[in-house]
């Protein structure tokens, strides 16, 4: 049996379809209602209210937890201050990605990381010979995503917590209606919006708490598919979809550095304390690359033209896809998307794709194959920068 | 002669003129949109006429607008954003319920518990239609080709024609044909028998006509409406964040992204014509402004009849506009809530009041509101249409409130009597003591109450008789009859004078495709 969340008492019979799926071993709902448009559209336009508790989460304190995360991951640790949220990939010792996630730090010495898989042997193994406590608090702490251009209002009408002056990726420990909570303006939508980190015994009385004073703006609770449509747009990546862990790759090809993932901007320049890849990013820095991750815009014109060809009208992919699907340019192989949808905010269709950097200018013609009753055909599309939307709200 | 600084003056900020501007910009034209109204989009049009509470005064959702406008101009950057509208409820009599769900299996399970054997034939229908939209699509983006012409353009346009319908095949030509010529209520006779599913499904047929569901050529309008796709899905409908008048905004933005001026309070009251050629237009203030091309996209009535003397056209096209049929039929009734009404038949907040609400229990009960209209009265108990944007923009209202459209079919333009502010009101009751008896509580919500005439329609936009799609979308009146014979390219007699309202091919609706296409002729382009 899959493990369920805390929220699963309040969402279980939300999901009319049941439509679950599974999240690091966790059962959790794909979307609630059968098909995801409104879900989406709430993420755009209301506000939604996402279950995130199949993060791992670990808490990290003592004398040297800060040195223990800047040692593991890219990016400088130090210069994080109470209060703040890094995102923030960690590499093995060749410079590929192993995972990503964020790091929150509550205390001077106390800080939380969040992972998509399970770190802890990792943190453990790094942890060698330094003064600090690991713990997987992944169970203890219940989490929800509220997001949307109606998250702070929402929040608003059930929080002390000056929400306003509440900066991008920071945190405010605070109260939802005095229940104990930790608030952060982070997301994976790329719109405005916040995570809810609660303990777990405190988790159902959140969740009434959002849903109560939420009502009046239209809180919508939403599921996974409308998260993914939300952050192929945003240009976010996925592990096990965008990229493979360093940890389980079973060949070389599989592995994908920081750069080559536009996250580039994760490697500072200059860090002075020693960490994972650093030898290895560092030269990767200076030399060219060999592959850039980027935004991909399937012609309309072209992909009509396909279905038309066939008698049929354009049918368009609604839930995102994950499976790759190779890329070309003049008839030769450049690459390959690795998630797609059809955006129902731009009315474009939208991938992710890692192509040779030297094919990955924005601009760029191409094709991706896609599949046209049981045929595959060739599409045009033209390589866009990520992200595909970025709204000021975000950041505002 | 003198230079002007623009190279086409645009009247009237509609959805239609504000699409031809943005094309004519884009092109690298100097164009300049003149709009009366403080506000730009005409029937798309949203203001906030009780503090606090949004309507879409007139037009509420949107599936026509054309896709490849909201490619070409950008619409999602400058502000389109087209939110879901799922489902349709129709109370019944009896007190249950008609659903219409987004999910084909809750739909069709729905169905069954009204009769198994519509639930079946529903997805063939379905699929019957999607064909036909599709056999219609390339029309609308087509220029109507004039059939008695010998010009090579119009030979070409017919012979593409001829080679469209004989690609269809028999089956859905004829199928097609059927629809432009039958009545909606006869052409969903051969499908359904459960009477309350042919009442709303037959109800598409009607909006905006002076038509009932019995009524021959209603079921051309019944496929109007089902032309729209949104995202590749044809039929559906949608409502765009804050308001139809959003979708107006969007695309004055792009206009105005592409270098397009756009003036408000700019009531155009003349267009200038010397030997038979525009020079430019007189304002209402009084002001002159020159240019080589006007294009208007008010209705065929304002365009030809009004804003230039008759003596200007030839003797048959005044005629032929004179008999041009508008014939207004609808109504508006806007409400600011002070919280939900319940629907007797499913109490609660539910999912359903994020879609929409037919009142249309039974073809009798159309055709009887169809019997008021036609012996000159407002339908004592009326079809409606109705929409809780708040439920799908929760912006539309302050938190915990609501606004409520609802478009009522019928209320003729000419009235016995004619309309004065008792008779509206008047018609204002009819609306909400009728909606109140499928909705108990409404009337205790009810915080604000705008009624729209026909005549307040045509006072306000300037839609003559109130028409929504300038112009009745009658089969003798639409393709190349529309507006009038050999005047449906978008020219008009006067040289320098174009057309791109509702009033041209392919009509009505927030749909854009008259004024993309008027520019392409402009431009032209084929
Ligand atoms: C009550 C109602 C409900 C409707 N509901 C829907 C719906 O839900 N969905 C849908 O798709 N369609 C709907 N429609 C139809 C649709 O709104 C119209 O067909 C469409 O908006 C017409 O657009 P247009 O640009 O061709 O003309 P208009 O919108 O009529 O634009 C003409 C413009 O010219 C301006 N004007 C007039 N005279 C002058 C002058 N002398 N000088 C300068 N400017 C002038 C007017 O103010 C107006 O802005 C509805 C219409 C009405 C009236």
């Amino acid at each position: 049996m899959l493990k369920t969340t805390p929220f699963h008492p309040r969402t279980a019979p939300l999901v009319r379809a049941q439509t679950w799926r599974r999240w690091a071993g966790y059962q959790v709902a794909s979307s609630y209602e059968p098909h995801p448009d409104r879900e989406y559209a709430a993420v755009r336009n209301g506000a939604a209210l996402f279950d995130v508790s199949p993060l791992h989460k670990y808490m990290i304190s003592g004398p040297d937890a800060e040195r223990l995360l800047d040692r593991m991951v890219t990016r400088d640790v130090t210069k994080c201050r109470v209060g703040q949220v890094l995102y923030t990939p960690w590499c093995d010792a060749s410079g590929k990605i192993i995972d990503d996630g964020t790091i929150s730090r509550l205390e001077e010495m106390r800080f939380r990381l969040t992972a998509a898989e399970p770190n802890l042997r990792w943190l453990t193994m790094n942890a060698v010979g330094l003064d600090v406590t690991i713990e997987d608090v992944s169970e203890r702490t219940a989490a929800l995503a509220l997001q949307g251009p109606l998250s702070r209002a929402v929040l608003e009408q059930v929080s002390p917590a000056d929400l306003a002056a509440l900066r991008y990726f920071r945190l405010v420990e605070t109260t939802i209606r005095k229940i104990p909570v930790t608030i952060s303006r982070t997301g994976y939508t790329g719109d405005l919006g916040y995570e809810l980190w609660v303990d777990a015994t405190r988790a159902l009385d959140l969740w009434d708490a959002l849903s109560d004073a939420g009502a009046a703006y239209g809180i919508t609770p939403a599921g996974i598919w409308a998260l993914d449509l939300a952050r192929i747009e945003a240009g976010l990546v996925m592990l096990d979809v965008d990229y493979h862990s360093a940890h389980h790759a079973l060949i070389e090809a599989q592995k994908s550095s920081p750069f080559e993932l536009g996250l580039g901007w994760t490697v500072p320049a200059t860090k002075p304390g020693p960490y994972n890849g650093r030898q290895a990013l560092r030269s990767e820095r200076e030399s060219p690359r060999a592959w850039a991750f980027v935004g991909l815009e399937v012609s309309w014109e072209s992909f009509e033209a396909l279905h038309l060809d066939r008698g049929l009208p354009p049918h368009l992919p609604v839930i995102a896809w994950r499976v790759s699907q190779p890329v070309y340019r003049n008839g030769a192989q450049v690459g390959y998307a690795s998630s797609g949808c059809w955006s129902p905010l731009l009315k474009r269709y939208i991938a992710l794709a890692h192509l040779e950097a030297s094919n990955s200018d924005p601009g760029t013609a191409v094709t991706m194959e896609v599949t046209v009753e049981h045929r595959r055909c060739q599409a045009r599309a033209v390589v866009r920068s990520l992200p595909f939307f970025d709204p000021e709200r975000k950041r505002a | 002669m003198t230079t002007s600084r623009y190279d086409a003056i645009l009247i009237g900020g509609g959805h239609n003129g504000l699409v031809a501007a943005a094309y004519l910009a884009r092109a690298g034209r100097k164009v300049l949109v003149l709009e009366k109204r403080p506000v730009l989009g005409g029937a798309a049009v949203t203001e906030e006429i009780f503090p606090g509470f949004k309507f879409s005064v007139f037009s509420y959702v949107v599936s026509l607008l054309r896709p490849e406008i909201i490619r070409d101009l950008d619409l999602p950057r400058h502000g389109l954003q087209i939110l879901p509208l799922e489902s349709t409820v129709t109370p019944l009599e009896n007190g249950d319920y008609l659903g219409s769900w987004a999910d084909p299996d809750e739909n069709r399970r729905e169905l069954c518990r009204h009769s198994p054997r519509d639930a079946e034939a529903m997805s063939q229908f379905g699929r019957l239609m999607q064909h036909m939209a599709m056999a219609v699509k390339p029309i609308l983006g087509m220029m109507p080709p004039d059939p008695t012409s010998l010009a090579p353009s119009d030979l070409a346009g017919m012979l593409k024609l001829g080679n469209h319908f004989r690609s269809l095949g028999p089956d859905r030509f004829h199928a097609l044909f059927k629809l432009m010529t039958m009545s909606s209520a006869d052409y969903l006779d051969e499908w359904y028998e459960f009477d309350p599913l042919k009442a709303t499904k037959s109800a598409s047929g009607i909006i905006g006509t002076f038509l009932g569901p019995r009524s021959p050529g209603s079921a051309y309008v019944l496929l109007h409406h089902y032309m729209g796709e949104i995202d590749g899905a044809f039929r559906a409908w949608g409502f765009q964040k804050g308001g139809t008048g959003a979708i107006s905004e969007a695309i004055a933005g792009a206009a105005r992204g592409h270098g397009a001026e756009i003036r408000t309070d700019a009531g155009v009251a003349q267009v200038v014509v010397r030997s038979g050629r525009v020079t430019g237009v007189a304002l209402e203030n009084g002001d002159e402004i020159e240019a080589p091309m006007v294009i208007s996209g008010l209705d065929p009535r304002r365009t030809l009849l009004q804003l230039v003397e008759e003596k200007e056209l030839p003797g048959d096209v005044v005629d032929a506009v004179k008999r041009f049929k508008f014939r207004g039929s609808s109504g508006k009734v806007n409400l600011a809530l002070d919280g939900l009404p319940d629907l007797h038949c499913l109490p609660g907040a539910g999912p359903h009041l994020k879609g929409a609400i037919s009142i249309s229990p039974s073809l009798d009960y159309l055709e009887r509101a169809y019997d008021d209209a036609k012996y000159g009265e407002f339908s004592r108990h009326p079809y409606m249409d109705v929409v809780i944007p708040s439920m799908i923009d929760p912006g539309m209202a302050p938190p915990g409130k609501h606004v409520m459209s609802i478009f009522v079919q019928y209320a003729p333009y000419n009235l016995n009597g004619g309309w004065n502010n008792d008779r509206r009101e008047a018609f204002g009751d009819a609306v909400v003591n009728t909606l109140a008896r499928y909705m108990p509580n409404l009337k205790d919500r009810i915080l604000y109450r705008q009624v729209l005439t026909p005549a307040d329609i045509e006072r306000i936009t300037g839609l003559s008789e109130g028409n929504i799609f300038q112009g009745e979308l009658a089969l003798h009146q639409l393709f190349f009859l529309r507006p009038v014979p050999a005047w449906a390219k978008y020219r008009t007699p006067i040289r320098g004078y174009w057309q791109c309202g509702a009033g041209t091919h392919p009509g009505g609706g927030i749909m854009g495709a008259s004024g993309h296409l008027a520019a392409r002729a402009i431009l032209g382009e084929r």
